[in-house]
């Protein structure tokens, strides 16, 4: 597979049809990795990157799960490829800005991407819509078996997997959920959540520009510690962390509904008239105007179909995809300008809210 | 601790406090008001304490800071200026210093995950298969060859088994 090929098609990050797991968009699981006897790569000599990045790229392309996938050096990918990779959570920003000797495989679904010479060897994932922590820990439990079979990992019976930084060593294992919680921050509970949810060791972050700027209300949860407990204890953990987010949300919107079904309704309006009728949008604020079309659209303000439109531009408003439709890089205002543009033709067929407030419609 | 709290990352008197409970275990930030802001400690939509944790623990008087890593030739200064490890056998290299920072940052501070079982199979496999062709060789040496034959014959059965490993 080519980048150019993987780019023309869209991210698989965009059906979380059924409206339970709609406040979930998409689960993630990742674990770190590294060849022993061989130096991480933030302190190998540049042959002995090239040497593991050989290795693993022999190693990878032998499992089933990467059978025609893209492989690819970073250093040749254009600036704009790699901002697009990033904008669809296949590759790191800490990759996309390495220098020599990195690579990414990724699989010909989008599903598995393997970081070679990030901050450890290997940082193999798997991406799944929706909530699927078990699903998705399952998939790459299966592909770091195989990769097992052909690398010798280093690994000591007392500390797990030995990993560049300690904050990894153990499992290695990072999982996360992406979660969109509007009626959280519009009721100013966000703050209480991160609060509760760090005391239970798990980190919070805000996926569209750092802390309190978090646009979009879409946040990203994830275990912070990997040793002293199994990879399933964690994925439990974090499990039922999710789940009692998710009924925090739920729980919200109930409210914000009871208290002045107005309020929350005139945003929603408002958002959506805007989206059809904009000329010039930033980054941010199409993110929030999109948040919360889709928190209408699971308030049956809107119909589910449009629920995969409005995740697919979550990634497609951003600025590597706006550029790459462009073929070049535009200045920031011309692509507020062509954001604009976009999103107007994209919802100019988006039938108008109808709100009903015990949402049957 | 002395009074005039410093930060724990750049070491200018600290004016943020933080105690935060992770894991059933008391975690102590101090941070002064420049490091708290580049951290996003006061942001509503968290940080992580990982790093904050890390540097924290790194503060104290963790051992003779002479050691480097045999390996790899990285020292505990270099970790301290990155916060990462040169090579795997650094855990080994610095494990006096690594001990009182693991308990501080994880769960536990022994493993009880993953085990990649067939690459310790495989490794086994391999120590198995120098130690007899050294074995051999003192055989040989000594004009032992009922011993030779030996361990010719185990070789042979050793890498049988190491093609199946890898044939599986
Ligand atoms: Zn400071
Ligand atoms: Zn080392």
């Amino acid at each position: 597979m080519t980048i150019a090929s993987l780019i023309a098609t869209p991210s698989e990050l965009t059906d979380a049809t059924s409206s339970k797991t709609a406040i979930v968009l998409m689960t993630r699981v990742r674990l770190a990795r590294n060849l022993s006897g061989k130096s991480f790569p933030g302190w190998a000599e540049k042959a002995e990157r090239a040497a593991v990045l050989g290795a693993c790229r022999e190693a990878v392309s032998a499992a089933p799960q990467m059978k025609r996938a893209l492989s690819v050096s970073i250093d040749e990918l254009t600036e704009l490829e790699r901002m697009i990779l990033v904008e669809r959570h296949l590759i790191s920003r800490e990759l996309s800005g390495s220098k020599g000797g990195a690579g990414v495989m990724i699989s010909k679904d989008q599903a598995f991407s393997v970081m070679i010479n990030e901050e450890d060897h290997l940082r193999i994932q798997v991406l799944r819509s929706g909530f699927q922590l078990k699903k998705a820990w399952n998939a790459i439990n299966d592909l770091d078996s195989d990769l097992e079979e052909r690398l010798d990992y280093a690994f000591s019976p007392t500390l797990g997997y030995l990993t560049a930084c300690p904050t990894n060593l153990g499992t290695g294992m990072r999982a996360s959920a992406m979660m969109h919680l509007p009626a959280l921050v519009i009721s100013n509970q966000m703050e209480k959540v991160v609060r509760a949810v760090n005391q239970l060791g798990m980190v919070v972050r805000g996926l569209f520009g750092e802390g309190s700027d978090a646009s979009g209300s879409i946040f990203q949860i994830s275990n912070q510690t990997t040793l002293g407990e199994s990879e399933e204890e964690i994925i439990k953990r974090l499990g039922s962390v999710l789940d009692s987010i998710i009924e925090h949300e739920v729980n919200a919107r109930a409210k914000l509904l009871e208290a002045d079904s107005n309020k929350l309704f005139d945003k929603i309006g408002r958002a959506y008239g805007i989206l059809q009728n904009s000329h010039l949008l930033s980054s941010s604020e199409a993110m929030n105007l999109l948040s919360l079309l889709r928190l209408g659209v699971d308030l049956h303000v809107f119909p589910d179909t449009a629920r995969s439109l409005i995740d697919r531009l979550l990634i497609e408003a951003q600025p590597g995809h706006l550029q790459h439709v462009q073929k070049g890089e535009i200045e920031p205002t011309q692509r507020d300008l062509l954001r604009a543009t976009r999103l107007r033709a994209e919802f100019a067929n988006v039938g108008g809210p109808t709100f009903t407030i015990n949402g049957q419609n | 601790m002395a009074n005039p709290l410093k930060c724990d990352v750049c070491e200018k008197p600290a004016t943020v406090h933080l105690t935060q409970i992770v894991n059933n275990k008391v975690h102590k930030v101090d941070l002064c008001e420049e490091c708290a802001q580049a951290k996003g400690v006061t942001d509503p939509s968290g940080f992580s304490l990982a790093d904050l944790l890390l540097k924290a623990s790194l503060n104290p008087e963790t051992g003779a800071s002479g050691v480097s890593c045999e390996q790899c030739g990285f020292t505990q200064n270099d970790f301290k200026k990155h916060g990462r490890f040169g090579c795997p056998a650094c855990y080994d290299s610095f494990k006096g210093m690594l001990d009182p920072m693991l308990d501080n940052m994880h769960k536990g501070t022994a493993h009880t995950g993953k085990v990649p079982s067939r690459a310790l199979e495989r490794k086994s496999l391999y120590d198995r298969l120098n130690k007899l062709e050294l074995n051999l060789n003192d055989a040989v040496k000594a004009e032992n060859y009922e011993e030779a034959a030996r361990c010719r014959d185990e070789i042979n059965q050793v890498k049988q088994s190491v093609g199946q490993t890898h044939a599986r």
